[in-house]
């Protein structure tokens, strides 16, 4: 098969089995490039890396990376749109029989559940960047694990967006130089 | 038409635009930003179905940033929109992985971009944080959701269940528990006309 239809084609696959979140797609993306041989696990480690320091969901940054590494810009366009794509015609759909059918009693059941359901997903994903934001690996005893300039950074920011209003985009590189200033502090 | 679809694509392109380049740390950490420019900004959407919007691109394939991206468009300004907005929100992180893969490989041992990106993490906490203060407030009202919400909470922080089992025993619970409600208020009306 031609390289960029198959890197078009595998990634649609990875879109397309993905439910529930970017991080879950790791082992599905490990599976499909370690036996196409585009990446060795090394390298897969490296874009997990790369993804935690750039913006945008992993899914969309391997697609990129590993397009442009094996096929260049055409190989990254592809391996992006196939990745987006299943999602792109699903959501459509969704969206537009959701809106329709909004008030039906089913959906609204259905979404009586769902809401409180997505607002303890989302504690739990806070939970656990905050556990990793918050604790120093290694250290002794659970109070002197505790990352006393994260939490300061944590505590600025929470000010910042709901009592301050200030916007998030500019409180992500406020926090960026907080970051630097603290650590070399 | 004051707003063409045109215009209206070409706006929903640059707000998601500047969403995918500012969303560390996945989905959820955006959602203050859409409360910030879709909602308030904008008013292109109500508060209360920020909450709705995350339920269902959470229960369908693909990533949340870029599933909420084509559904906000779709509702906005249809098919057009859908395609900028998705656009948007995936083509920062396309430049800056092409730019990366290209000529910084070594970008991760730069000096400075490890403390940066330990500020990040501490204010996406801080993002995650509003998110769930804001939308809690608007859809947890009862003690069933409540409930729900807590028990979604335990059993994937202590149990550690997935997130789509949870979302499919919550949709369940939630149709089983209005179609009691439904009954109860049907047999109370039934009595009231017994009367």
């Amino acid at each position: 098969m031609n390289l960029l239809l198959k890197l078009f084609y595998i990634f649609a696959k990875i879109g397309l089995f993905t439910i529930g979140g970017g991080y879950a797609m790791i082992p599905l993306i490990t599976e499909e490039i370690t036996k196409n041989g585009w990446l060795t696990m090394d390298g897969v480690i490296d874009i997990i890396a790369i993804s935690e320091m750039t913006p945008g969901p992993f899914a969309i940054n391997a697609a990129t990376f590993i397009g442009i590494r094996t096929a260049g810009l055409a190989g990254a366009v592809l391996a992006t749109a196939g990745v987006v794509t299943p999602s792109f015609i699903i959501v459509m759909l969704v969206a537009r029989y959701f809106t329709r059918f909004k008030d039906h009693p089913i959906i609204q059941g259905l979404l009586k559940g769902l809401r409180p359901a997505v607002i303890g997903l989302i504690a739990t994903a806070t939970f656990r960047i905050a556990m990793e934001s918050f604790l120093v690996e290694g250290a002794g005893s659970v109070l002197r694990s505790v990352d006393l300039k994260s939490i300061i950074i944590f505590g600025l920011a929470l000010a910042g967006i709901i009592k301050y209003k200030i916007h998030p985009a500019l409180m992500i590189v406020i926090s960026a130089f907080l970051g630097i200033l603290l650590c070399i502090w | 038409m004051s707003d063409s679809i045109l215009k209206k694509s070409m706006r929903l392109f640059w707000v998601f635009f500047r969403i995918g380049a500012f969303t560390f740390g996945g989905g959820y950490a955006m959602i203050p930003f859409i409360e910030r420019e879709i909602v308030d900004k904008n008013h292109w959407i109500e508060s209360e179905d920020v909450v709705d919007i995350f339920a269902i691109v959470q229960s369908v394939p693909g990533v949340i940033a870029v599933n909420s991206a084509t559904f906000v468009g779709y509702r906005i300004a249809g098919f057009a929109g859908a395609f900028f907005a998705t656009l948007g929100v995936v083509l920062p992180s396309f430049i800056i992985l092409s730019v990366i893969a290209l000529f910084l490989y070594d970008f991760k041992n730069y000096p400075y971009i490890r403390e940066a990106m330990y500020g990040i993490k501490a204010a996406v906490v801080a993002l995650m944080c509003s998110a769930v203060y804001k939308l809690g407030k608007k859809s947890i009202k009862d003690t069933f959701s409540w409930a729900i919400c807590i028990l979604a909470f335990v059993s994937m922080v202590i149990f550690g269940s997935g997130a789509i089992p949870v979302l499919v025993v919550a949709g369940i619970v939630g149709l089983g528990f209005t179609a009691w409600q439904g009954s109860k208020a049907a047999a109370a009306g039934k009595k009231e006309d017994d009367r």
